[in-house]
């Protein structure tokens, strides 16, 4: 099948604004958009810059927004896009670096805030933790998250206010404090008790649509909301007392 | 200049655990060619091996047990002191990374579960249903927010600067700025991962061309058992991409065309979890024979297993088969043929994972202590990783304690980097020539025809002359569109250079090493032959060409036999 790839181009060193380029590209059968990508790269114009590694939806690099929708290019089949034009742009939210290649900083140090690392607590037990399997599968879902940053750039709380920390960090936040082996005191997760923080969420759900591993990082976000009142309520009460 | 103490060249699992040991007192870097969370070791699936005893089938397993397994596993070819020493410390490694937050899944009790393994005597393979890689991964890497390791991602290491012996330090491509500089270290730990993409069908990430090995051999370290490189048996049809050994330990069947479960006249004990030199030998003569379909792949089946085993305990390869070939393995067998997986050679280290050059270390698949041999079993490359790295890191810092001598000239590094500089403006100022992606094809091709599953004198020596061809054609590559900044063009082209010096190092290997042992297989010497054999295979750079050495492989206490499963 004949395709048109129109590829959102930038070099900020270079040119004075983005622009699109056209490139004719043939595709076959269980060709994946990433595939696509390289092929174009290597025979038409070397210089053309995206992300990659691990080509199996598991490294999360090269998220990018294809017809539309962020997503990763490498499991997303050319032939599922129903298009024979396929538009692909840089993840929004983040400052392009060079075509497709936009720069995760931000998304990064949004991670860094909420201490994303267990509190395993003073004391190391000899044989490791003992934990029960019904209790860590209730994060299961957020330990699949592979950090692609798709919910970070379909979220317009972070389109709006850069000091939202966005969901996955929420998320992550609250894979930690769900973890029954994590020892952080409420002090310390509670500071996302802010409208940067757990407040911040316009529950659009925007983060559930575009996660390519369905990790639902929005439940996470509500559920540190749950987490954050009951908190209050049982102190207010315990100061009553 | 950027200086450091230790610098950490890949953030896989191996380099992280090398920056969480190293002294934090110490000026300590990790530098990696992408982002920590998007290096291979994150494709890890089924597991790691220590012997635990947590399964009801375990029995009284020990480290011992575990040792003698890798050891005969390894085809005899494992260095015994190392392959003990590993396993030994396989168990606090394990509640070591539970204690940093690994979410291993658990057994009732709440202890670590385990699952059996290819080629293991007991059931001892931990896991996090079948995303292994992935939650250590990342978990080393939150940790190493935690302990606020200095990360420098998207840098290309490019040479390992060498003066007097002693390592001074790397260039880097950084591709973020396009800048090619010179890197001060005065202890250098290369964790640069494997090779994977030299063979046309690999499980490994794009991003494996295998250039620390390339490096260390131009920097004049010797690479060890190249010749030994390891086939998958259960790589996804159609992608290659990795279907977890664990899919065999839940009790996934293998079937042909016929619907026999046919490792029963491969490895009529083990069945499906004989060892991966065997299992993927056996897969590929059932296809050869056309017991496979489309001449092409078998079956392995998972449907008896059930919808809910399958999503608790294999989640990620019932997503994968979705995503990636259309097929639900709850309702069809799932496609899959070996593919390129693993190197059990390397850059030759030894116990304390140091190489011959003073200050330079390395650990994880581009190292070789050698602890896999001639074939590595399931589940203990990612405890490879987890303890070389850490002794890495703790024998990089003794290093550093005791050093007196003073930094080098800096001359010498800023020279390096300019030679590289120019290296790549004379790629850039060709207008006619052949570029990379058309020399990796060639030589992909060659590895792939000629270095593969089952091998001759005749072709090992057909694709030695290929490559050494490939490499002319290398010396007038041209890069066509002028642009430094995030150019994987430029990435593509250097690492090629390395990439035929690793393939030259496998394949002379192969061709001089006349027995069968592991996953080398000469249909010629189909026999493993202890007398002449039993020892590594040592390639080094000598006045500009490879030299090929041996030395004697340390036994301890485990006699070589056969090996039957």
């Amino acid at each position: 099948m004949e395709c048109i790839f129109r590829i959102l181009r930038f070099d900020p060193v270079e040119d004075e604004c983005p622009y699109f380029q056209d490139f004719g590209y043939k595709t076959q059968e269980k060709k994946s958009l990433l595939e696509a990508l390289m092929d174009i790269r290597n025979e038409q114009d070397c210089t053309l810059s995206f992300r990659y590694s691990c080509r199996e939806a598991i490294c999360g690099s090269c998220a990018m927004v294809i017809n539309g929708k962020p997503d990763l290019a490498c499991r997303t089949m050319v032939e599922s896009l129903n298009s024979t034009l396929v538009v692909i742009e840089p993840l929004p939210n983040l400052e392009i670096q060079k075509d497709l290649a936009v720069d995760m900083e931000p998304f990064w140090q949004a991670l860094d805030k909420v201490e994303p690392y267990l509190f395993a607590g003073m004391e190391r037990p000899e044989k490791g933790h003992r934990v029960e399997d019904k209790e860590m599968e209730k994060i299961d879902q957020y330990i699949a998250c592979i950090l692609c940053g798709c919910c970070y750039s379909a979220c317009p709380v972070v389109a709006r206010d850069e000091k939202y920390l966005g969901p996955a960090a929420l998320a992550k936040l609250y894979r930690f404090v769900k973890d029954p082996r994590d020892k952080r005191g409420y002090a310390r997760w509670s500071r996302v008790n802010t409208e940067a923080g757990a407040w911040g969420c316009d529950t659009v759900f925007k983060c559930n649509d575009v996660c390519p591993k369905k990790v639902r990082p929005a439940d996470g976000i509500e559920g540190l909301r749950r987490k954050l009142v009951v908190e209050r309520i049982t102190r207010v009460l315990r100061l009553r007392k | 200049m950027i200086t450091h103490d230790i610098l950490v060249v890949g953030g896989g699992l191996a380099g992280l655990s090398a920056a969480l040991a190293a002294d934090p007192h110490l000026s300590v870097a990790v530098i990696a060619r992408v982002h920590p969370l998007r290096s291979h070791s994150v494709a890890a699936q089924g597991g790691i091996n220590a012997a635990l005893g947590n399964n009801p089938g375990a029995g009284d397993d020990s480290w011992e047990r575990h040792a003698f397994d890798t050891i005969k596993g390894s085809d005899y070819l494992a260095d015994q002191d190392a392959a003990e020493l590993m396993c030994q410390k396989a168990v606090p490694a394990i509640y070591e990374l539970d204690f940093h937050g690994v979410p291993f899944s658990r057994f009732p009790g709440g202890v670590i579960a385990q699952r059996p393994f290819g080629g293991a005597g007991f059931p001892r393979t931990c896991y996090a249903a079948d995303r292994t890689g992935l939650v250590i991964l990342h978990t080393l890497y939150e940790q190493s927010l935690k302990k606020q390791v200095k990360i420098y991602s998207e840098a290309l290491v490019t040479k390992l600067v060498v003066d007097n012996g002693r390592c001074e330090g790397v260039i880097v491509y950084d591709l973020a700025t396009g800048e090619i500089l010179p890197l001060r270290a005065r202890s250098v730990i290369f964790a640069t991962g494997g090779y994977g993409r030299v063979y046309l069908k690999t499980t490994n990430a794009y991003i494996n061309h295998g250039s620390g090995i390339g490096i260390a051999y131009r920097a004049g370290v010797a690479l060890k058992d190249m010749e030994f490189v390891q086939y998958h048996p259960t790589s996804l049809y159609g992608k290659n991409i990795l279907i977890t050994e664990g899919a065999r330990g839940e009790g996934g069947y293998l079937l042909n065309n016929k619907g026999q479960r046919f490792m029963a006249d491969y490895a009529p004990t083990a069945m499906e979890l004989a060892p991966r030199d065997i299992v993927a030998r056996a897969i590929q003569t059932e296809i050869d024979k056309g017991n496979g379909f489309e001449n092409e792949y078998v079956h392995l089946d998972l449907r008896h297993l059930g919808e809910k085993a399958i999503n608790k305990r294999l989640p990620a390869v019932r997503e994968i088969c979705l995503n990636f070939a259309g097929i639900d393995p709850v309702k069809n067998p799932i496609p899959i043929q070996p593919a390129q997986h693993y190197s059990m050679g390397g850059i030759d280290v030894d116990v304390r994972s140091a190489s011959s050059l003073e200050g330079f270390y390395a650990a994880g698949e581009c190292a070789c202590v050698s602890v896999h041999g001639a074939n590595r079993l399931g589940g203990n490359s990612l405890l490879d990783t987890i303890v070389f790295g850490k002794i890495a890191g703790e024998e990089a810092s003794h290093f550093i304690q005791g050093l007196e001598r003073k930094d080098g000239d800096d001359k010498i590094l800023l020279d390096e980097a300019a030679a590289e500089r120019q290296k790549v403006e004379d790629w850039m100022s060709r207008t006619s020539g052949e570029k990379a992606h058309d020399l990796l094809n060639k030589l992909k091709v060659i590895m792939s025809e000629k270095v593969g599953l089952f091998r001759t004198k005749k072709q090992l020596a057909e694709a030695l002359e290929g490559i050494r061809q490939i490499r002319e054609d290398y010396g007038h590559a041209c890069l066509p569109g002028r642009c430094l900044r995030y150019s994987q063009a430029i990435i593509n082209l250097i690492e090629f250079g390395y990439m035929l010096d690793l393939t030259e190092a496998i394949t002379l290997g192969a061709l001089r090493r006349e027995e069968t042992r592991g996953s080398h297989f000469r249909l010629d010497f189909p026999q493993r032959n202890d007398r002449d054999w039993l020892k590594h295979t040592l390639v080094s750079l000598k006045d500009g060409r490879p030299d090929v050495g041996y030395r004697d492989v340390k036994i301890t206490k485990y006699k070589p036999q056969e090996r039957k499963y």
